[in-house]
């Protein structure tokens, strides 16, 4: 696993962006060739896709061979709600490049048969080749997705209800009546992020710094589904300094004294490949 | 075809934005359901060049422009009518009522049948059925019309359809509420749905509440044509800040801004008191849009100097020739108000008045696509019905 420790959020995003950017551009995707992204919404994802909507208008990147896959989507809540995933995708980021809409894919929390329809999303992701790169953020209990404590670690896309935390947590974005939240989400897996190439996970701000210790420095727990990743071969933590607050001195010092080497990770001239190897 | 319109600043909900307008068959739509639903790209994409995209502007009152006169070059109307509804896009107006003055009943017989609703095209702008400006109007306040011609209800509403016949592309009746029996006729007019403006009118506050409170709801020319304000009765003006309209109705006003016509300080009493109201009118006549010199129009010898129109070899003014461009930038200009609220005082405001905003006046999804792209400083660019470039500047 790697950590990057960066000064504030607007770097943390800066930098996410840019590894993106860099990701798709070595691959060197084409009509016969996609990138397959898998994307998050809220917060901290916003000053990435701002970034990348940046580097786009600058014609340092295209997304126009690159298919997305996003996590999760509210159940019952009409596209056009300002709160719904469509919504937060098409106005932050979609509308403003170049992607072709065939190639964008969020889990539909409208439709008539909500199992069939997490299946069939399970089936696109295989039928795309997989995710090159998953990006996500996490909650202040460690959940990916809506991934919350005690789900399964090998958990696949599925309904889910939300726990009564998350409900409170979400009232703020619905007029701060709960009974308006939706209960329930259509979100992927932890094991469908895990069959992901590599995983990119942000996280910032003290709220997240509890999170971030049980994530990293604490065992695998399904009550705190990040930690799944410490298992899987590429996994990218990317952090302020403000959500370190809760990790080790070691730990820090650890990851900081690679600092160096991780930002190769998103030099224009240099080759991501030769970084496999390293971890 | 699928059009985007990118790199542009549209005014929506009385914002000036940064935003995309996507335009199918004539109509504004909504990029995202399109994107999700249909799974398609625009086929064409259209760059703005950081253009202000307004709605197109909305003209409720022009008796004439190009040197042609509805009311008076009632022989070769339809020639007159298609000049004017083309020559009017280069002033960024896509959408307009033919106004015809106090006129015999010959007149109203022969023109109003040939000057029918339409839609409008590359050929000229749309047309939104006429405004009729008297025969009933106070003879006291007659203004320019020829006072011969005024009448009065005698009969009614039998009276009106004596004069006028067929009132089935008919917008828009300026009439004077303090006639008799104009009460009826104004509640008559209203189930017809048609829009009554009261003006030319010698009124008191009183006539005008109580024409209000049977339909009417506009007024014609604010400060002309009628009693000056005055504090112990109002009159017309009144209406601005009465307390005797129905709740939930507003009260529309049709003003002047060239400068001319209505003195900077009474638009901005009229801005200030009752900004919701505002609708900018021209009232231009056949003058407008022709070039400083001296015209022979129609029985008049009419002089353009300095941007304004003269009886030739006089001092006097003979109507206004500003075009709606020129109003918006003086009322902004003269108010303060915001480039927004100027924009929407040519366009919402009067698609409020006739009722029609649901496809003029905006350019919310659904809308009709008609718009124009402007500078900072308000100037026109290019002009758009229907989604398609029908004037440019360049």
């Amino acid at each position: 696993m790697r950590l990057v420790i960066l000064e504030t959020s607007s770097v943390v995003t800066e930098w996410a962006a840019k590894y993106v950017a860099k990701r798709i551009n070595d691959f060197k995707p084409g009509p016969d060739r996609y990138f397959v992204l898998g994307l998050p919404t809220g917060s901290t994802p916003h000053g990435m896709y701002v970034k990348l909507i940046e580097f786009y208008k600058a014609g340092k990147v295209s997304f126009k061979y690159v298919k997305t896959f996003n996590m999760d989507e509210y159940v019952n809540l009409p596209r056009e709600h300002p709160e719904s995933y469509h919504f937060y995708m098409w106005n932050t980021f979609f509308k403003h490049i170049d992607i072709v809409p065939e190639n964008v894919h969020i889990l539909d929390g409208n439709a008539e048969d909500l199992v069939a329809e997490c299946n069939s999303y399970e089936k696109k992701i295989n039928a795309a080749g997989g995710i090159d790169l998953f990006i996500g953020g996490i909650g202040p209990d460690g959940h990916i997705a809506f991934n919350e404590p005690g789900s399964s670690l090998v958990s696949r896309t599925r309904v889910k209800t939300l726990a009564q935390d998350t409900l409170e947590a979400n009232a703020r974005f619905f007029g701060n009546d709960i009974a308006k939240v939706p209960k329930q989400a259509l979100t992927v897996g932890v094991g469908t992020v895990m069959d992901a190439k590599e995983v990119m996970v942000l996280i910032t701000g003290t709220h997240k710094a509890f999170a971030l210790y049980k994530a990293i420095e604490e065992g695998v727990n399904h009550m705190w589904t990040v930690s799944a990743f410490q298992q899987h071969p590429h996994t990218l933590m990317i952090c302020d300094e403000d959500a370190t607050l809760e990790l080790r001195v070691k730990t820090v010092k650890y990851f900081k004294a690679l600092s160096t080497v991780h930002h190769t990770l998103i030099e224009e001239n240099t080759s991501l490949e030769q970084f496999r190897t390293i971890h | 075809m699928l059009r985007q319109f990118r790199n542009c600043r549209i005014l929506r909900n009385h914002e000036i934005v940064r935003d995309d307008i996507w335009v199918r068959d004539g109509k504004v739509v909504d990029p995202e359901k399109i994107f999700f639903d249909e799974k398609i790209q625009a086929d064409v994409q259209i760059d703005c060049q950081d253009a202000i995209v307004a709605p197109g502007f909305i003209e409720l009152q022009i008796n004439g422009a190009f040197g042609i006169d509805f009311s008076y070059n009632s022989e070769d109307i339809e020639n007159g009518v298609n000049t004017i509804a083309k020559g009017l896009l280069q002033h960024g107006v896509t959408a307009f009522c033919p106004t015809l003055v106090t006129s015999p009943k010959s007149t109203y017989a022969k023109v109003m049948p040939k000057i029918k609703r339409r839609k409008g095209d590359e050929n000229g702008a749309t047309i939104l059925g006429l405004h009729i400006e008297g025969p009933f109007i106070n003879t006291q306040k007659k203004g320019a019309h020829p006072p011969e011609f005024i009448r009065s209800f005698d009969e009614g509403f039998k009276s009106l359809l004596d004069v006028y016949g067929d009132l089935s592309d008919v917008s828009i009746i300026t009439l004077a509420p303090e006639l008799e029996n104009s009460l009826d006729v104004i509640k008559k007019l209203k189930s017809e749905n048609i829009v009554v403006s009261v003006g030319h009118s010698m009124g008191n506050l009183k006539d005008g509440e109580a024409a209000v409170r049977s339909g009417a709801s506009f007024i014609t020319h604010l400060f002309n044509a009628m009693l000056p304000f005055h504090h112990r009765d109002p009159g017309l003006v009144g209406l601005l800040a009465s307390d005797n309209i129905p709740e939930g109705r507003t009260v529309y006003f049709g003003i002047i801004a060239d400068g001319i016509h209505t003195h900077p300080a009474a638009l901005r009493i009229a801005y200030r008191a009752h900004p919701a109201g505002l609708v900018l009118v021209t009232d231009a006549i056949s003058a407008m849009g022709l070039e400083e010199g001296q015209h022979n129009i129609g029985q008049f010898a009419v002089e353009i100097r300095d941007r304004k129109a003269f009886v030739a070899g006089t001092e006097t003014l003979c109507g206004s020739i500003a075009t709606m461009n020129e109003c918006v930038q003086i009322l902004h200009k003269a108010t303060g108000c915001p480039k927004e609220f100027a924009l929407e005082a040519a366009s919402l405001h009067p698609a409020s008045v006739l009722g029609i905003t649901d496809k003029k006046g905006t350019l919310n999804f659904g809308a009709d696509a008609d718009f124009v792209f402007l500078n900072d400083d308000l100037d026109l660019i290019s002009t758009w019905i229907a989604g398609k470039c029908v004037y440019s500047r360049v």
